[in-house]
Protein backbone atom coordinates (compact mmCIF):
# COMPACT_ATOMS: atom_id res chain seq x y z
CA UNK A 1 0.00 0.00 0.00
CA UNK A 2 1.80 2.85 -1.24
CA UNK A 3 -0.82 5.96 -1.12
CA UNK A 4 -4.07 6.17 1.20
CA UNK A 5 -6.33 8.56 0.61
CA UNK A 6 -6.27 11.43 2.60
CA UNK A 7 -8.86 10.59 4.85
CA UNK A 8 -7.93 7.23 6.21
CA UNK A 9 -4.45 8.48 6.74
CA UNK A 10 -6.01 11.25 9.08
CA UNK A 11 -8.19 8.33 10.70
CA UNK A 12 -5.19 6.24 11.34
CA UNK A 13 -2.72 9.05 11.91
CA UNK A 14 -4.82 11.73 13.97
CA UNK A 15 -5.43 10.70 17.47
CA UNK A 16 -1.49 9.22 18.18
CA UNK A 17 -0.42 12.70 16.41
CA UNK A 18 -2.60 14.83 18.30
CA UNK A 19 -1.61 13.14 21.74
CA UNK A 20 1.86 13.53 21.05
CA UNK A 21 1.62 17.37 19.77
CA UNK A 22 -0.07 18.42 22.74
CA UNK A 23 1.73 16.55 25.78
CA UNK A 24 4.97 16.17 23.76
CA UNK A 25 6.11 18.46 20.83
CA UNK A 26 4.57 21.74 21.41
CA UNK A 27 5.93 21.78 25.33
CA UNK A 28 9.29 20.41 23.79
CA UNK A 29 9.68 23.21 21.79
CA UNK A 30 7.74 25.97 24.12
CA UNK A 31 10.12 24.85 26.80
CA UNK A 32 12.77 25.67 24.59
CA UNK A 33 12.23 29.11 24.16
CA UNK A 34 11.17 29.55 27.35
CA UNK A 35 14.81 28.68 28.43
CA UNK A 36 15.77 32.09 26.86
CA UNK A 37 13.38 34.10 29.07
CA UNK A 38 12.38 35.09 32.26
CA UNK A 39 8.52 33.68 33.99
CA UNK A 40 6.68 32.30 36.07
CA UNK A 41 3.70 31.36 33.74
CA UNK A 42 3.75 30.51 30.20
CA UNK A 43 1.88 33.77 29.06
CA UNK A 44 4.14 35.88 30.98
CA UNK A 45 7.97 35.27 29.33
CA UNK A 46 10.20 38.17 29.22
CA UNK A 47 13.42 37.42 26.37
CA UNK A 48 16.77 37.44 28.60
CA UNK A 49 19.26 35.60 26.10
CA UNK A 50 21.70 32.89 27.87
CA UNK A 51 21.04 34.67 31.21
CA UNK A 52 19.23 31.45 32.68
CA UNK A 53 22.36 28.99 31.31
CA UNK A 54 24.75 31.45 33.46
CA UNK A 55 22.80 31.58 36.32
CA UNK A 56 22.42 27.79 35.77
CA UNK A 57 26.11 27.43 36.53
CA UNK A 58 27.01 30.02 37.92
CA UNK A 59 24.57 31.38 41.02
CA UNK A 60 25.34 28.25 43.15
CA UNK A 61 27.02 25.10 42.93
CA UNK A 62 24.10 22.64 43.30
CA UNK A 63 23.97 21.62 39.43
CA UNK A 64 27.14 21.00 39.14
CA UNK A 65 27.16 18.88 42.56
CA UNK A 66 23.89 16.80 40.53
CA UNK A 67 25.71 16.55 37.60
CA UNK A 68 28.93 15.27 39.31
CA UNK A 69 26.85 13.10 41.83
CA UNK A 70 25.00 12.00 38.51
CA UNK A 71 28.02 10.88 36.55
CA UNK A 72 29.82 8.93 39.72
CA UNK A 73 26.23 6.61 40.34
CA UNK A 74 26.17 5.88 36.26
CA UNK A 75 29.86 4.89 36.18
CA UNK A 76 29.77 2.97 39.42
CA UNK A 77 25.90 1.74 39.12
CA UNK A 78 26.27 0.77 35.35
CA UNK A 79 29.52 -1.42 36.34
CA UNK A 80 27.70 -3.27 39.66
CA UNK A 81 24.43 -3.71 37.53
CA UNK A 82 26.18 -5.29 34.93
CA UNK A 83 28.50 -7.65 36.77
CA UNK A 84 25.82 -9.14 39.09
CA UNK A 85 23.49 -9.30 36.36
CA UNK A 86 25.84 -11.51 34.13
CA UNK A 87 27.17 -13.68 37.17
CA UNK A 88 23.22 -14.21 37.96
CA UNK A 89 22.47 -14.77 34.63
CA UNK A 90 25.79 -17.53 34.09
CA UNK A 91 24.69 -19.20 37.48
CA UNK A 92 20.94 -19.99 36.31
CA UNK A 93 22.07 -21.02 32.59
CA UNK A 94 24.30 -24.08 34.67
CA UNK A 95 21.08 -26.56 34.94
CA UNK A 96 20.85 -25.82 38.06
CA UNK A 97 17.82 -27.45 39.44
CA UNK A 98 14.98 -24.58 40.53
CA UNK A 99 16.58 -22.03 37.86
CA UNK A 100 12.72 -21.01 36.95
CA UNK A 101 12.25 -19.72 40.70
CA UNK A 102 15.53 -17.85 41.36
CA UNK A 103 14.51 -16.03 37.74
CA UNK A 104 11.27 -15.08 38.98
CA UNK A 105 12.82 -14.15 42.64
CA UNK A 106 15.59 -11.77 40.79
CA UNK A 107 13.11 -10.10 38.41
CA UNK A 108 10.97 -9.45 40.96
CA UNK A 109 12.20 -5.67 42.11
CA UNK A 110 12.17 -4.34 39.16
CA UNK A 111 7.80 -3.94 38.65
CA UNK A 112 7.93 -2.12 41.55
CA UNK A 113 7.66 1.40 41.47
CA UNK A 114 10.95 3.80 42.77
CA UNK A 115 8.82 5.36 45.41
CA UNK A 116 7.88 2.16 46.54
CA UNK A 117 11.66 0.96 46.41
CA UNK A 118 12.91 4.56 48.21
CA UNK A 119 10.83 3.69 51.16
CA UNK A 120 11.50 0.21 51.17
CA UNK A 121 15.34 0.96 51.24
CA UNK A 122 15.16 3.73 53.41
CA UNK A 123 13.79 1.87 56.29
CA UNK A 124 16.05 -0.98 55.97
CA UNK A 125 19.31 1.43 55.44
CA UNK A 126 18.11 3.34 58.55
CA UNK A 127 17.58 0.08 60.57
CA UNK A 128 21.41 -0.83 59.87
CA UNK A 129 23.08 2.82 60.18
CA UNK A 130 20.97 3.30 63.39
CA UNK A 131 23.48 0.66 65.36
CA UNK A 132 25.95 4.07 64.06
CA UNK A 133 24.08 6.34 65.54
CA UNK A 134 23.64 8.18 61.94
CA UNK A 135 21.14 7.87 59.04
CA UNK A 136 21.11 7.69 55.16
CA UNK A 137 20.95 11.94 55.44
CA UNK A 138 23.70 12.10 57.75
CA UNK A 139 26.20 12.62 54.61
CA UNK A 140 25.82 12.21 50.84
CA UNK A 141 28.47 9.16 50.15
CA UNK A 142 25.52 7.24 52.27
CA UNK A 143 22.87 8.16 50.13
CA UNK A 144 25.02 7.35 47.68
CA UNK A 145 25.71 3.82 48.22
CA UNK A 146 22.43 3.42 49.48
CA UNK A 147 21.28 4.50 45.62
CA UNK A 148 23.58 1.98 44.12
CA UNK A 149 22.60 -0.93 46.42
CA UNK A 150 18.31 0.08 45.49
CA UNK A 151 19.52 0.29 41.90
CA UNK A 152 21.35 -3.07 41.81
CA UNK A 153 18.26 -5.11 43.70
CA UNK A 154 15.89 -3.33 40.93
CA UNK A 155 17.77 -3.30 38.01
CA UNK A 156 19.95 -6.72 38.19
CA UNK A 157 17.22 -8.82 37.82
CA UNK A 158 15.66 -7.14 34.51
CA UNK A 159 19.72 -7.21 32.89
CA UNK A 160 19.49 -10.90 33.94
CA UNK A 161 16.94 -11.24 32.10
CA UNK A 162 18.89 -9.69 28.95
CA UNK A 163 22.06 -11.70 29.49
CA UNK A 164 19.84 -15.26 30.24
CA UNK A 165 18.41 -14.88 26.45
CA UNK A 166 21.96 -13.68 24.83
CA UNK A 167 23.43 -16.82 26.63
CA UNK A 168 20.90 -19.71 25.49
CA UNK A 169 21.58 -17.94 21.57
CA UNK A 170 24.87 -19.19 21.83
CA UNK A 171 25.57 -22.39 19.58
CA UNK A 172 25.97 -25.59 21.84
CA UNK A 173 28.16 -26.83 19.21
CA UNK A 174 30.64 -23.92 20.14
CA UNK A 175 30.77 -25.24 23.79
CA UNK A 176 30.92 -28.92 22.65
CA UNK A 177 33.82 -27.81 20.56
CA UNK A 178 36.05 -25.92 22.82
CA UNK A 179 35.68 -28.68 25.87
CA UNK A 180 36.87 -31.47 22.74
CA UNK A 181 39.88 -28.86 22.67
CA UNK A 182 40.31 -29.07 25.97
CA UNK A 183 39.23 -25.59 26.89
CA UNK A 184 38.66 -25.08 30.90
CA UNK A 185 35.05 -23.41 31.89
CA UNK A 186 36.56 -20.42 32.61
CA UNK A 187 38.65 -20.17 28.95
CA UNK A 188 34.79 -21.21 27.66
CA UNK A 189 33.97 -18.40 29.13
CA UNK A 190 36.62 -16.06 28.36
CA UNK A 191 36.89 -16.92 24.72
CA UNK A 192 33.46 -18.21 23.81
CA UNK A 193 30.58 -16.95 26.06
CA UNK A 194 31.38 -13.58 26.75
CA UNK A 195 32.52 -12.46 23.15
CA UNK A 196 28.68 -14.59 21.80
CA UNK A 197 27.18 -12.20 24.24
CA UNK A 198 28.33 -8.88 23.01
CA UNK A 199 25.38 -7.31 21.76
CA UNK A 200 23.76 -7.61 25.02
CA UNK A 201 26.18 -6.07 26.91
CA UNK A 202 25.94 -3.14 24.57
CA UNK A 203 21.97 -3.22 25.10
CA UNK A 204 22.17 -3.25 28.70
CA UNK A 205 25.03 -0.69 29.00
CA UNK A 206 23.01 1.86 27.28
CA UNK A 207 19.59 0.88 29.33
CA UNK A 208 21.50 1.76 32.65
CA UNK A 209 23.39 4.11 31.27
CA UNK A 210 19.86 6.42 30.30
CA UNK A 211 18.14 4.82 33.69
CA UNK A 212 21.13 6.38 35.92
CA UNK A 213 21.22 9.56 34.28
CA UNK A 214 17.21 10.31 34.60
CA UNK A 215 16.63 8.51 38.00
CA UNK A 216 14.21 10.45 40.16
CA UNK A 217 11.99 8.91 42.13
CA UNK A 218 14.17 7.16 43.86
CA UNK A 219 16.40 9.49 44.23
CA UNK A 220 13.13 11.61 46.20
CA UNK A 221 12.20 8.76 48.01
CA UNK A 222 15.30 7.64 49.32
CA UNK A 223 16.89 10.65 50.70
CA UNK A 224 15.11 13.77 49.01
CA UNK A 225 18.87 15.03 48.16
CA UNK A 226 19.62 15.54 51.76
CA UNK A 227 22.06 16.61 53.41
CA UNK A 228 20.79 19.87 51.95
CA UNK A 229 20.58 18.89 48.06
CA UNK A 230 24.31 17.16 48.87
CA UNK A 231 22.48 14.02 47.40
CA UNK A 232 20.42 15.36 45.01
CA UNK A 233 20.79 14.10 40.55
CA UNK A 234 19.92 15.96 38.20
CA UNK A 235 16.42 15.40 37.98
CA UNK A 236 15.52 16.02 41.26
CA UNK A 237 17.84 19.26 41.15
CA UNK A 238 15.84 20.61 38.06
CA UNK A 239 12.45 19.73 39.96
CA UNK A 240 13.67 21.68 42.92
CA UNK A 241 14.57 24.35 41.27
CA UNK A 242 11.27 24.66 39.55
CA UNK A 243 8.95 23.71 41.79
CA UNK A 244 11.32 24.94 45.13
CA UNK A 245 12.36 28.43 44.52
CA UNK A 246 10.39 31.28 43.20
CA UNK A 247 12.08 33.12 40.08
CA UNK A 248 13.80 30.63 39.47
CA UNK A 249 11.45 28.80 36.48
CA UNK A 250 13.82 30.00 34.09
CA UNK A 251 16.65 28.74 35.23
CA UNK A 252 14.99 25.58 35.77
CA UNK A 253 14.75 25.21 32.35
CA UNK A 254 17.88 25.96 31.15
CA UNK A 255 19.05 23.35 33.18
CA UNK A 256 16.46 20.74 31.50
CA UNK A 257 18.00 21.95 28.47
CA UNK A 258 21.19 21.08 29.16
CA UNK A 259 19.94 17.78 30.79
CA UNK A 260 18.29 16.93 27.73
CA UNK A 261 21.44 17.18 25.35
CA UNK A 262 23.76 15.93 28.04
CA UNK A 263 21.13 12.50 27.39
CA UNK A 264 21.10 13.20 24.13
CA UNK A 265 24.98 13.21 23.79
CA UNK A 266 24.95 10.31 25.60
CA UNK A 267 22.49 8.19 23.24
CA UNK A 268 24.62 9.71 20.18
CA UNK A 269 28.19 8.44 21.53
CA UNK A 270 26.57 4.89 22.36
CA UNK A 271 24.64 4.42 19.00
CA UNK A 272 27.99 5.41 17.04
CA UNK A 273 30.35 3.25 19.07
CA UNK A 274 28.10 0.37 19.01
CA UNK A 275 27.52 0.29 14.98
CA UNK A 276 31.36 0.75 15.08
CA UNK A 277 31.98 -2.17 17.03
CA UNK A 278 28.90 -4.04 14.71
CA UNK A 279 30.81 -3.13 11.86
CA UNK A 280 34.28 -4.59 12.64
CA UNK A 281 32.95 -7.69 13.87
CA UNK B 1 35.62 -34.97 37.88
CA UNK B 2 32.37 -35.71 38.77
CA UNK B 3 32.51 -35.51 42.38
CA UNK B 4 34.29 -32.04 41.92
CA UNK B 5 31.29 -31.23 39.41
CA UNK B 6 28.46 -32.02 41.96
CA UNK B 7 30.16 -30.46 45.02
CA UNK B 8 30.54 -27.16 42.60
CA UNK B 9 26.81 -27.22 41.63
CA UNK B 10 25.85 -27.62 45.49
CA UNK B 11 27.76 -24.81 46.32
CA UNK B 12 26.76 -22.70 43.51
CA UNK B 13 22.71 -24.07 44.30
CA UNK B 14 23.69 -22.68 48.01
CA UNK B 15 25.16 -19.76 46.92
CA UNK B 16 21.70 -18.98 45.04
CA UNK B 17 19.60 -19.77 47.90
CA UNK B 18 21.26 -17.30 49.70
CA UNK B 19 21.15 -14.82 46.96
CA UNK B 20 17.49 -15.66 46.99
CA UNK B 21 17.18 -14.80 50.15
CA UNK B 22 18.86 -11.69 50.27
CA UNK B 23 16.37 -10.73 47.71
CA UNK B 24 13.26 -11.10 49.27
CA UNK B 25 14.19 -10.03 52.77
CA UNK B 26 13.91 -6.55 52.15
CA UNK B 27 10.22 -7.02 51.43
CA UNK B 28 9.78 -9.39 53.89
CA UNK B 29 10.98 -6.94 56.60
CA UNK B 30 8.47 -4.37 55.32
CA UNK B 31 5.93 -6.74 55.91
CA UNK B 32 6.52 -7.70 59.20
CA UNK B 33 6.65 -4.26 60.19
CA UNK B 34 3.58 -3.46 58.92
CA UNK B 35 2.58 -5.10 62.15
CA UNK B 36 4.14 -2.97 64.39
CA UNK B 37 3.40 -0.11 66.52
CA UNK B 38 4.71 3.11 64.60
CA UNK B 39 7.14 3.83 67.34
CA UNK B 40 9.31 0.48 67.14
CA UNK B 41 9.53 0.26 63.79
CA UNK B 42 12.31 2.94 63.16
CA UNK B 43 14.56 2.03 65.30
CA UNK B 44 14.47 -1.82 65.72
CA UNK B 45 13.38 -2.35 62.18
CA UNK B 46 15.10 -6.07 62.24
CA UNK B 47 12.97 -7.40 65.65
CA UNK B 48 9.96 -9.28 64.75
CA UNK B 49 6.70 -7.89 66.66
CA UNK B 50 6.26 -9.45 69.98
CA UNK B 51 3.18 -8.73 72.33
CA UNK B 52 4.18 -5.38 73.44
CA UNK B 53 4.83 -4.38 69.45
CA UNK B 54 2.19 -6.57 67.59
CA UNK B 55 -0.90 -4.19 66.60
CA UNK B 56 -2.46 -6.44 64.14
CA UNK B 57 -4.01 -4.63 61.30
CA UNK B 58 -4.32 -1.69 63.04
CA UNK B 59 -1.56 0.10 60.76
CA UNK B 60 -3.70 -1.06 57.52
CA UNK B 61 -6.83 0.64 58.68
CA UNK B 62 -5.10 3.84 59.71
CA UNK B 63 -2.66 4.32 56.85
CA UNK B 64 -5.76 3.69 54.62
CA UNK B 65 -7.98 6.35 56.45
CA UNK B 66 -4.84 8.61 56.02
CA UNK B 67 -4.19 8.07 52.12
CA UNK B 68 -7.49 7.57 50.80
CA UNK B 69 -5.96 4.44 49.39
CA UNK B 70 -8.72 3.00 48.07
CA UNK B 71 -9.13 5.34 46.09
CA UNK B 72 -5.74 6.14 44.64
CA UNK B 73 -6.01 1.88 43.75
CA UNK B 74 -9.35 2.98 41.60
CA UNK B 75 -8.07 5.89 39.89
CA UNK B 76 -4.23 3.93 39.59
CA UNK B 77 -6.39 1.17 38.09
CA UNK B 78 -8.37 3.16 35.90
CA UNK B 79 -5.41 5.54 34.10
CA UNK B 80 -3.45 2.60 33.60
CA UNK B 81 -6.20 0.15 31.89
CA UNK B 82 -7.50 3.07 29.97
CA UNK B 83 -4.22 4.52 28.60
CA UNK B 84 -2.86 1.22 28.14
CA UNK B 85 -5.58 0.61 25.99
CA UNK B 86 -5.52 3.88 24.20
CA UNK B 87 -1.40 3.17 23.76
CA UNK B 88 -2.04 -0.17 22.78
CA UNK B 89 -5.21 0.64 19.91
CA UNK B 90 -4.03 4.51 18.46
CA UNK B 91 -0.43 3.69 18.17
CA UNK B 92 -0.49 0.28 16.15
CA UNK B 93 -2.92 2.58 13.87
CA UNK B 94 -0.04 4.73 13.47
CA UNK B 95 2.45 3.03 13.14
CA UNK B 96 1.27 0.89 10.46
CA UNK B 97 0.20 3.52 8.75
CA UNK B 98 2.95 5.25 8.47
CA UNK B 99 4.92 2.50 7.63
CA UNK B 100 2.82 1.42 4.92
CA UNK B 101 2.35 4.46 3.39
CA UNK B 102 5.98 6.22 2.34
CA UNK B 103 5.68 9.94 2.06
CA UNK B 104 7.16 12.73 3.73
CA UNK B 105 4.63 13.15 6.22
CA UNK B 106 5.09 9.29 7.10
CA UNK B 107 8.74 9.82 7.61
CA UNK B 108 8.59 12.96 9.25
CA UNK B 109 6.02 11.26 11.95
CA UNK B 110 8.58 8.42 12.90
CA UNK B 111 11.43 10.72 13.41
CA UNK B 112 9.54 12.47 15.42
CA UNK B 113 8.45 9.91 17.85
CA UNK B 114 11.90 7.96 17.89
CA UNK B 115 13.47 11.69 19.13
CA UNK B 116 10.94 11.95 21.60
CA UNK B 117 12.16 8.49 22.97
CA UNK B 118 15.49 10.01 24.24
CA UNK B 119 14.33 13.47 25.75
CA UNK B 120 14.17 13.55 29.67
CA UNK B 121 11.11 13.94 31.34
CA UNK B 122 12.48 17.04 33.01
CA UNK B 123 12.90 18.94 29.84
CA UNK B 124 8.83 19.06 28.84
CA UNK B 125 7.27 18.61 32.70
CA UNK B 126 6.37 22.21 33.23
CA UNK B 127 5.20 23.19 30.11
CA UNK B 128 3.37 20.09 29.47
CA UNK B 129 1.81 20.31 33.20
CA UNK B 130 0.72 23.91 31.97
CA UNK B 131 -0.84 22.69 28.70
CA UNK B 132 -3.10 19.96 30.55
CA UNK B 133 -4.20 22.70 32.71
CA UNK B 134 -4.94 25.05 29.77
CA UNK B 135 -6.56 22.16 27.78
CA UNK B 136 -8.54 20.87 31.01
CA UNK B 137 -7.06 17.32 30.60
CA UNK B 138 -6.26 17.53 34.41
CA UNK B 139 -8.24 14.73 35.64
CA UNK B 140 -7.88 11.07 35.32
CA UNK B 141 -9.97 10.77 31.89
CA UNK B 142 -7.87 13.93 30.22
CA UNK B 143 -4.91 11.93 31.63
CA UNK B 144 -5.01 9.13 29.28
CA UNK B 145 -4.31 11.70 25.98
CA UNK B 146 -0.99 13.10 27.67
CA UNK B 147 -0.13 9.30 28.19
CA UNK B 148 -0.89 8.40 24.72
CA UNK B 149 1.01 11.04 23.77
CA UNK B 150 4.00 10.58 26.01
CA UNK B 151 3.84 6.72 24.80
CA UNK B 152 3.98 7.15 21.39
CA UNK B 153 7.40 6.83 20.77
CA UNK B 154 8.34 3.51 22.16
CA UNK B 155 5.06 1.88 20.85
CA UNK B 156 5.27 3.47 17.58
CA UNK B 157 9.07 2.28 17.12
CA UNK B 158 8.36 -1.57 18.67
CA UNK B 159 5.03 -1.90 16.17
CA UNK B 160 6.95 -0.46 13.51
CA UNK B 161 9.97 -2.83 13.54
CA UNK B 162 6.90 -5.52 13.73
CA UNK B 163 5.11 -4.03 10.72
CA UNK B 164 8.12 -4.50 8.87
CA UNK B 165 8.26 -7.96 8.74
CA UNK B 166 4.98 -8.44 7.70
CA UNK B 167 4.87 -9.77 3.93
CA UNK B 168 2.67 -6.71 1.98
CA UNK B 169 0.92 -9.71 -0.06
CA UNK B 170 -1.64 -10.43 2.81
CA UNK B 171 -2.93 -6.95 2.70
CA UNK B 172 -3.05 -6.31 -0.93
CA UNK B 173 -4.93 -9.69 -1.48
CA UNK B 174 -7.37 -7.90 1.02
CA UNK B 175 -7.44 -4.77 -0.75
CA UNK B 176 -8.28 -6.71 -4.02
CA UNK B 177 -10.78 -8.56 -2.37
CA UNK B 178 -12.65 -5.28 -1.48
CA UNK B 179 -11.52 -4.34 1.86
CA UNK B 180 -10.92 -0.47 2.66
CA UNK B 181 -7.87 0.33 4.62
CA UNK B 182 -9.88 0.69 7.87
CA UNK B 183 -11.41 -2.71 7.49
CA UNK B 184 -7.82 -4.35 6.47
CA UNK B 185 -6.33 -2.98 9.38
CA UNK B 186 -9.15 -3.97 11.95
CA UNK B 187 -9.85 -7.61 10.40
CA UNK B 188 -5.93 -8.86 9.23
CA UNK B 189 -3.17 -6.49 10.42
CA UNK B 190 -4.57 -5.86 14.17
CA UNK B 191 -4.95 -9.83 14.76
CA UNK B 192 -1.33 -10.24 13.35
CA UNK B 193 0.03 -7.33 15.63
CA UNK B 194 -1.07 -9.60 18.66
CA UNK B 195 2.51 -10.99 19.97
CA UNK B 196 3.64 -7.32 19.89
CA UNK B 197 0.91 -5.54 21.36
CA UNK B 198 1.24 -7.55 24.52
CA UNK B 199 4.63 -6.77 24.47
CA UNK B 200 3.47 -2.83 24.26
CA UNK B 201 0.63 -3.39 26.51
CA UNK B 202 3.22 -4.75 29.61
CA UNK B 203 5.94 -2.05 29.25
CA UNK B 204 3.69 0.73 29.16
CA UNK B 205 1.68 -0.49 32.11
CA UNK B 206 4.36 -1.41 34.26
CA UNK B 207 5.23 2.76 33.71
CA UNK B 208 1.95 4.08 34.18
CA UNK B 209 1.21 2.06 37.16
CA UNK B 210 4.56 3.07 38.77
CA UNK B 211 4.56 6.71 37.37
CA UNK B 212 4.78 9.08 40.16
CA UNK B 213 6.02 12.72 38.68
CA UNK B 214 3.85 13.07 35.38
CA UNK B 215 0.34 12.72 37.34
CA UNK B 216 1.79 14.63 40.43
CA UNK B 217 2.23 17.18 37.94
CA UNK B 218 -0.91 16.95 36.11
CA UNK B 219 -3.47 15.61 38.24
CA UNK B 220 -1.80 15.42 42.03
CA UNK B 221 -3.71 17.99 43.80
CA UNK B 222 -7.21 16.37 43.25
CA UNK B 223 -6.34 12.50 42.35
CA UNK B 224 -4.05 11.14 44.13
CA UNK B 225 -2.68 7.67 42.29
CA UNK B 226 -0.78 5.09 44.89
CA UNK B 227 2.50 6.30 43.80
CA UNK B 228 1.23 9.79 45.08
CA UNK B 229 -0.72 8.45 47.75
CA UNK B 230 2.84 7.33 49.51
CA UNK B 231 5.24 9.60 48.60
CA UNK B 232 1.98 11.87 50.50
CA UNK B 233 2.74 9.83 53.62
CA UNK B 234 5.98 11.24 54.00
CA UNK B 235 4.64 14.83 54.95
CA UNK B 236 7.08 16.68 56.84
CA UNK B 237 10.34 14.99 58.25
CA UNK B 238 9.78 13.13 61.62
CA UNK B 239 6.21 13.82 61.59
CA UNK B 240 5.10 10.65 59.48
CA UNK B 241 3.65 7.42 60.65
CA UNK B 242 6.04 4.76 60.10
CA UNK B 243 2.92 2.29 60.61
CA UNK B 244 0.56 3.26 58.08
CA UNK B 245 4.01 3.90 56.00
CA UNK B 246 4.62 -0.05 56.01
CA UNK B 247 1.25 -0.97 55.38
CA UNK B 248 1.07 0.95 52.47
CA UNK B 249 3.85 -0.13 50.78
CA UNK B 250 2.76 -3.52 51.66
CA UNK B 251 -0.88 -2.58 49.82
CA UNK B 252 0.94 -1.31 46.90
CA UNK B 253 3.19 -4.46 45.87
CA UNK B 254 0.90 -6.83 46.86
CA UNK B 255 -1.17 -5.98 42.91
CA UNK B 256 1.92 -5.94 41.59
CA UNK B 257 3.27 -9.26 42.85
CA UNK B 258 -0.02 -10.52 42.08
CA UNK B 259 0.12 -9.93 38.49
CA UNK B 260 3.68 -10.73 38.30
CA UNK B 261 3.20 -14.54 39.44
CA UNK B 262 -0.26 -14.79 36.76
CA UNK B 263 1.25 -13.42 34.04
CA UNK B 264 5.06 -13.93 34.36
CA UNK B 265 5.85 -15.70 30.95
CA UNK B 266 4.10 -12.37 29.42
CA UNK B 267 6.33 -9.98 31.26
CA UNK B 268 9.25 -11.62 30.70
CA UNK B 269 9.09 -11.91 27.14
CA UNK B 270 7.70 -8.61 26.59
CA UNK B 271 10.89 -6.87 28.85
CA UNK B 272 12.98 -8.56 26.69
CA UNK B 273 11.60 -7.79 23.55
CA UNK B 274 11.19 -4.26 24.27
CA UNK B 275 14.69 -3.94 25.23
CA UNK B 276 16.12 -5.73 22.30
CA UNK B 277 14.24 -3.25 19.91
CA UNK B 278 14.42 -0.37 21.87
Amino acid sequence: MRKMPIKFYAFFVLPTAVAFLISFLIPFLLGIYLSFTEFTTVTNSRWVGVDNYVRAFSEDIDFWNALVFTAKFAVVSVALINAFAFLFAFLLTRKIRGANVFRTVFFMPNLIGGIILGYIWQLILNGILINFGVDITFDARYGFWGLVILMNWQMAGYMMIIYIAAIQNVPPELIEAASIDGAGALQTLRRITIPMVRPAFTICTFLTVTNSFKLFDQNLALTAGAPGRASSMLALDIFNTFYGRNGYEGVGQAKAVVFFLIVGLIVLLQLYFSRRKELES
Amino acid sequence: MKTNNRFGMAAVSGFLVILAAVYLAPILIVLMNSFKGRFFISDTPFAPPNGQTFVGIDNYISGIAKTGFLQAFGYSLFITVFSVGAIVLFTAMTAWCITRVKSRASSLLYYLFVFSMIVPFQMVMFTMSKMANILHLDNPLGIIVIYLGFGAGLSVFIYSGFVKSIPHEIEEAATIDGCNPVQTFFWIVLPILQPVSITVAILNAMWIWNDYLLPYLVIGNTYKTIPIAVQYLQGGYGSRDMGAMMAMLVLAIVPIVIFYLTSQQYIIKGVVAGAVKG
